[in-house]
């Protein structure tokens, strides 16, 4: 395979500061992607140009005449003889006894609980005879609203992944459980006599209340052992500061869904935290516009590295991080609290005051958020602005933390590392945590951990830390075990297990009460806990048992309101961080979290939100910080479809790290953005030609909260081809993303038909027909999209979409059915606004991909839908060639079969074709669940209801962005919203009738703040 | 002695070897697809029970939905359990040989392994509840089961023979009372029936040849 892309001339190196001026001096209403397109250069248009710059050929090795001519003929042969064989005989495997409620080939749902960082996320678990196949959100659980988001969708792929540890490991030497806890239960009489004076045990975040009371009980018989807790993305400055400010731990609900400013301190609460799914789905219901909308929430955002939340904003501040209090403390000023505001610059002071204006305007209606990345003190002066504005109680819910054990993370891993290295430790029990790769980067923890006396630790993988411990134990997935959590809220809900541990895993309740000598199973545990909680026993405790478990929530467990008032006066107890030099902005990687994801394939390949990489974390930074390092851009499409940028060593405090650096517009200036979750690797995913990334804990010393400052950025002279899929399947910027501002849609509701190539006419060669029964149509509101990434996810597990590997995205081979384009928007290169345009099949009533079909593999049928016969396809991909969408995906190799591991064959969805290699796929608004409303309305002779076909896409979506349902149903919603008039079909002026329909991005920005209207009338 | 063949005849006899192979082929792939033998049908295959559905069904005048209980609810009609062998066969022929098989699976917990008769490809999805709420008997695809000693596949079952009735279902479906009756007699009247039935069960013929109805 030729490396260069095109005609071999040396590529054409960008300048920042050129494009910056060129896109300063263009249409102000310009919508673009990125560097390379506005650079324009010969070689990218020759990269969007060539439809598919992806059929490089894949020999990876070179092959000659003879052998191919060898090849050939044998597969010929072989071709001819498998058709002529005759089928051999299945076997049919009846049961023997009937499981009760079960018909095959008609999935149960099971309400159960998944955890990200401790807290509960209620999931409805579809099991096919009993397996376990696709995770939904559980419509009364909080924290899901039936909604879901990347890391809970694809915490099933874990379930399958056969890299997890299957066997109890002694010093690397499978031993059997019941010799591990003879040795526990052996080193626990040891420390009998001391009273467990040196015993730790090391827990992640725990909200669980039973497996709490278990380690309390091991607690109680040791008085003298301790318990921490290390979670690498912890929610410390927020405890610090309600320390400070209440005196106590308190945890802050909010009422997005009451809010109509909210204001958002280096707060992502939509992709962040225990709520990020709620709050999404809250902060969208005051949000979506339609034609008789005359007032939709505000969104202030000061950040300085670009989140889905800061890219939603109506008014976005770039700041550095630790400018923050500054900001935080001008705005608090000006709201008459007793603090001095900072020093800040122009732009600064015009956002803090039209942000104190609305907030004065807006009493017990708006929200100040503090995420979790913000300092201490920002957190504080937002808990004061808060009560001074009269949200707390309203908008705002102080409550009683929901975690077990409230705790500062930071302090105990300190601790525990102190204790270590003095050594007044000799046993320690880690059930989960992993410090030797997410401990602080000046604590090393390997070593300390070796040489105890006993050593333990209970993963899902044979991980850093297991490797350092004398004893490993395999833990179950959580859709294997018994246990319970509880959400953002406080409210508990039940896990219950879908199988039985695959891999022979055990739960941490099982660990905890064998090694107290108690051998009993996790669901006795957590019934015990409930029936000593509620007080109910016999058959009432029975009867709400099943309650709980059919509802996947335990009413009334919400945590309680705590009367409280903040102390401005403690500002003075948290210090000010220090800014300076360049600042690093630390940040959990938005698909792979902490690390924890690394193995999993979905999360690898998913493009990041804004960053859209895939694969690989990148060193993000803005592109006026790229110049002043001297970095040269970004060049798409030199080698094959990646983007080449270059390597950059970070040094904080002595600590350095190596990464490929990448600019991301709306980044704040003089500070670089890492992400966790790299540099290791933990199975096989990451094999054939993926690297590991860097580990951006390995430059964050205990002493560094959210950001570092005065790091030195070097060029390492090396450059880095990276997986980037920002500008694959382009429809070269034809009025795609249609935005404007609520007040000019107020002013011309159907702006969005002023915008883009006029439309000629309704005149077409091809055949026109009727739909007289059901018209299926999707519409989507752009305006509450947030590019979340949950739709991806969601199609992936439903759909039986392989993930394809970094080397195969790099030619541009993802295989997601949709695909989320994001788009940058107005002439600043440095700040641009930010929109979302998922895409997906778009099903033209006049579809281009169909006439050009020589099989009639791609057909329509009589509801509209595009429709995609594998078995027929020969794989000629003339239809994908001939979609102006680029929705069309080719299988180049068995990427399933690559993928497929017996285990994983389990998580398939029976409903869907697993397709083959040479086989065109794309999204077929979820037909099977058609199908299935479908048969089950003719069954009882009446129509499909409005609702009754949700696609995984929309089930999926927290903020309800995706709307689905017969256009020929006048009541259907779909129907209402296509009738819209901000509604639009992308690239309509070539008259495919695509059934997918937008509504246009409406943004409601401060007018104050120079907010204008973006269309032409 | 002047030649018996021209020269011309040359060609003939060398072209008539590749006609032949064209031939071969043809009878060998048209025949091979469309004639019972290949498709072995009418072909008892030999199972762990030597199971009578002629006795049962015709003899006994056991309803089909005793065994196949989910053919109403889902897309597979259901192979009984061994429980539902031992409603009847814990009182009745409790110590047969031939019964061996279901005794074992109902003592050691391990299924029966029936061989499946009629297969469609992994790329169809059939669903027997639609077809029986429509009015398609079982005995429409399954040929006359009350009358097989053992049990074999009466029809092919590919795509073409799935479209005559997809095409036209007026020809083939019956009042959903008859379904599971084997002694249907088809009245002279069918076809208007049939018309009949098509218009009150809702039938939507022109979306039945669609090909997401059993292809995704």
């Amino acid at each position: 395979m030729s490396s260069s892309n095109g005609n071999g001339k040396p590529p054409q190196q960008l300048n920042i500061s050129e494009l910056r001026t060129r896109l300063a001096e263009g249409d102000p209403k310009r919508v673009w992607r990125g560097l390379e397109e506005i650079a324009d250069t010969d070689q990218f248009k020759e990269f969007v140009e060539r439809e598919f710059p992806r059929t490089a050929p894949p020999w990876a090795a070179a092959i000659d005449r003879r052998k191919f001519l060898q090849v050939a003929a044998a597969s010929m042969a072989l071709a001819g003889l498998a058709g002529c064989r005759r089928q051999p005989i299945e076997k049919i495997v009846p049961y023997v006894t009937n499981p009760e409620g079960m018909v095959p080939g008609i999935p149960l749902n099971y309400a159960s609980t998944v955890t990200l960082g401790g807290y509960a996320h209620g999931v409805l678990v579809e099991s096919h005879t009993g397996r376990p196949t696709f995770l939904a959100g559980n419509p009364e659980h909080p924290a899901s609203l039936g909604a879901t988001d990347p890391w809970v969708s694809a915490t099933i792929l874990d379930l399958y992944d056969p890299n997890r540890s299957q066997a109890v490991l002694f010093e690397g030497v499978i031993k059997t459980y019941d010799r591990f806890i003879e040795d526990a239960r052996a080193e626990l009489a040891r420390q009998r006599g001391t009273g467990g004076q040196s015993l730790r045990i090391l827990t992640e975040t725990v909200t669980s209340p039973t497996l709490a009371a278990e380690i309390e009980k091991l607690l109680a018989e040791f008085p003298n052992a301790k318990w921490y807790q290390w979670e690498p993305v912890n929610a410390d400055n927020a405890s610090l500061a309600a320390i400070a400010a209440f005196g106590k731990p308190v945890d802050a609900v909010y009422r997005f869904d009451q809010a109509d400013v909210i204001v958002a301190l280096e707060g992502d609460f939509m992709g962040d935290g225990p709520g990020r799914i709620r709050y999404m789905h809250d902060f969208a219901e005051k949000r979506r516009v339609r034609k008789d909308t005359r007032a939709i929430n505000r969104l202030y955002s000061a950040e300085s590295s670009p989140t889905i939340t800061g890219a939603m904003a109506d008014t976005r501040l770039r700041t550095l991080p630790s400018k923050l209090d500054d900001i935080a403390a001008a705005v608090a000023a000006g709201l008459g609290i007793g603090v001095a505001p900072g020093n800040l610059d122009e732009g600064a002071r015009k956002w803090v005051a039209a942000v104190v204006a609305d907030l004065s305007s807006h009493r017990g209606r708006s929200i100040v958020y503090a995420g979790r990345n913000a300092s201490p003190r920002t957190h504080l002066l937002a808990h004061a602005i808060n009560e001074s504005v009269g949200n707390v109680g309203a908008t705002v819910q102080l409550v009683t933390p929901v975690a077990a054990k409230p705790t500062i993370h930071g302090a105990e891993i300190r601790q525990l590392h102190a204790e270590l290295s003095s050594g007044a430790v000799e046993a320690l029990l880690i059930i989960g945590a992993n410090p030797v790769y997410s401990g602080p980067a000046d604590l090393p923890f390997g070593e300390l951990i070796k040489r105890l006396r006993f050593s333990a630790r209970a993963g899902m993988y044979v991980d850093e830390t297991s490797t350092f411990c004398r004893w490993h134990v395999p833990m179950a997935h959580e859709l294997e075990s018994w246990g319970d959590a509880r959400a953002f809220d406080g409210t508990a809900s039940l896990m219950q297990p879908l199988i039985e541990p695959l891999l022979g895993g055990k739960s941490p309740l099982e660990v905890i009460s064998a090694i107290r000598g108690e051998a009993r199973t996790a669901e006795a545990s957590v019934q015990e806990y409930w029936q000593s909680s509620t007080g109910l026993s016999g058959d009432a405790f029975v009867s709400q048992w099943r309650k709980w478990l059919h509802d996947g929530v335990i009413a009334n467990t919400s945590a309680g309101q705590e009367s409280v008032s903040a102390s401005i006066a403690a500002l003075g107890e948290l210090a000010a961080p220090a800014g300076g030099g360049i600042e690093v902005v630390f940040r959990h990687d938005p698909t792979v979290y902490d690390g924890r994801f690394s193995n999993n394939a979905w999360l690898q390949e998913l493009p990041k939100p804004l960053y859209k990489t895939t694969w690989d974390n990148a060193i993000a930074m803005s592109p006026a910080t790229a110049e002043k390092l001297g970095l040269s851009a970004p060049v798409e499409g030199r080698n094959g479809n990646g983007a080449v940028v270059d390597v950059v060593t970070v040094e904080v405090q002595g600590h350095s790290i190596a990464g490929p650096a990448i600019v991301l517009h709306g980044h704040a200036d003089d500070c670089v953005t890492v992400t966790y979750g790299y540099g290791r690797k933990l199975g096989t995913v990451l094999d054939a030609g993926n690297s590991p990334g860097y580990n951006a804990f390995a430059i964050k010393p205990s002493s560094v909260g959210s950001f570092g400052a005065n790091a030195t950025i070097t060029r390492t002279g090396d450059q880095y081809n990276i997986a980037t899929v920002q500008f694959h399947h382009s429809m070269e910027n034809r009025a795609v993303a249609r935005p404007t501002t609520l007040d000019d849609f107020i002013a011309h509701p159907d702006y969005v038909h002023h915008m883009g190539v006029h439309h000629a006419g309704d005149i077409s060669m091809y055949p026109d027909r009727d739909y007289p029964g059901n018209k299926w149509g999707m519409v989507v509101d752009t305006s509450v999209c947030t590019g979340c990434n949950a739709c991806v996810t969601a199609c992936q597990n439903e759909n039986n979409i392989p993930p394809v590997g970094r080397q195969e995205v790099l030619r541009g081979r993802e295989m997601h059915w949709l695909r989320i384009d994001r788009y940058y928007g107005g002439n600043s290169l440095d700040d641009p606004e930010t929109y979302h345009l998922p895409v997906m099949c778009q099903h033209c009533e006049l579809a281009p991909c169909e006439v050009v079909c020589p099989v009639a593999a791609t057909t329509h049928d009589h509801e509209g839908l595009n429709v995609m016969t594998y078995n027929r396809c020969v794989g000629t991909r003339y239809c994908s060639n001939n979609c102006p969408y680029k929705v069309r995906r080719f299988n180049y190799f068995e990427y399933t079969e690559r993928l497929v591991t017996p285990i994983h064959n389990l998580l398939m969805n029976p409903d869907v074709t697993v397709r083959s290699r040479g086989v065109m796929e794309k999204c077929s608004y979820c037909v099977q669940r058609i199908n299935i409303a479908r048969k089950t309305a003719k069954k009882e002779n009446r129509p499909i209801r409005d609702g009754e076909v949700q696609t995984a896409c929309q089930a999926a979506c927290p903020a309800k962005a995706i709307y689905f349902g017969n256009l020929n149903d006048s009541q259907a919603e779909v129907t209402a919203l296509a009738a819209e008039p901000h509604n639009y079909g992308l690239l309509e002026e070539i008259n495919t009738r695509p059934r997918t329909t937008y509504l246009g991005k409406v943004s409601n920005p401060n007018p104050d703040l120079g907010g204008q209207a973006k269309a032409d009338h | 002695m002047p030649q018996i063949f021209s020269r011309s005849a040359n060609i003939y006899s060398k072209a008539s070897i590749p006609a032949a192979g064209v031939l071969l082929a043809a009878i060998f792939l048209i025949g091979g697809n469309v004639t019972p033998y290949t498709h072995r049908l009418r072909v008892a295959i030999d199972q762990p029970a030597p199971f009578s559905h002629k006795h049962h069904v015709a003899e006994l005048g056991i309803d089909c939905r005793y065994c196949h209980t989910s053919v109403e609810k889902g897309p597979y009609a259901g192979i009984p359990a061994t429980e539902t062998c031992y409603t009847c066969h814990s009182q009745v022929w409790t110590n047969s040989p031939l019964l061996a098989p279901v005794r074992d699976s109902m003592e050691s917990g391990a299924p029966i392994e029936w061989n499946k008769v009629n297969n469609v490809p992994a790329f169809v999805y059939f669903d027997h509840s639609i077809h029986i709420a429509k009015g398609v008997s079982c005995y429409t695809c399954h040929g006359p089961v009350d009358e097989m000693n053992l049990t074999y596949k009466e029809n092919a079952m590919q795509m073409l023979w799935c479209l005559d009735c997809h095409r036209s279902p007026e020809e083939f479906i019956r009042p959903k009372e008859e379904i599971y009756n084997p002694k249907y007699k088809v009245p002279k009247e069918h076809a208007a029936l049939g018309r009949q039935l098509v218009e009150k069960y809702g039938i939507q013929k022109e979306q039945l040849s669609d090909c997401w109805v059993c292809h995704r």
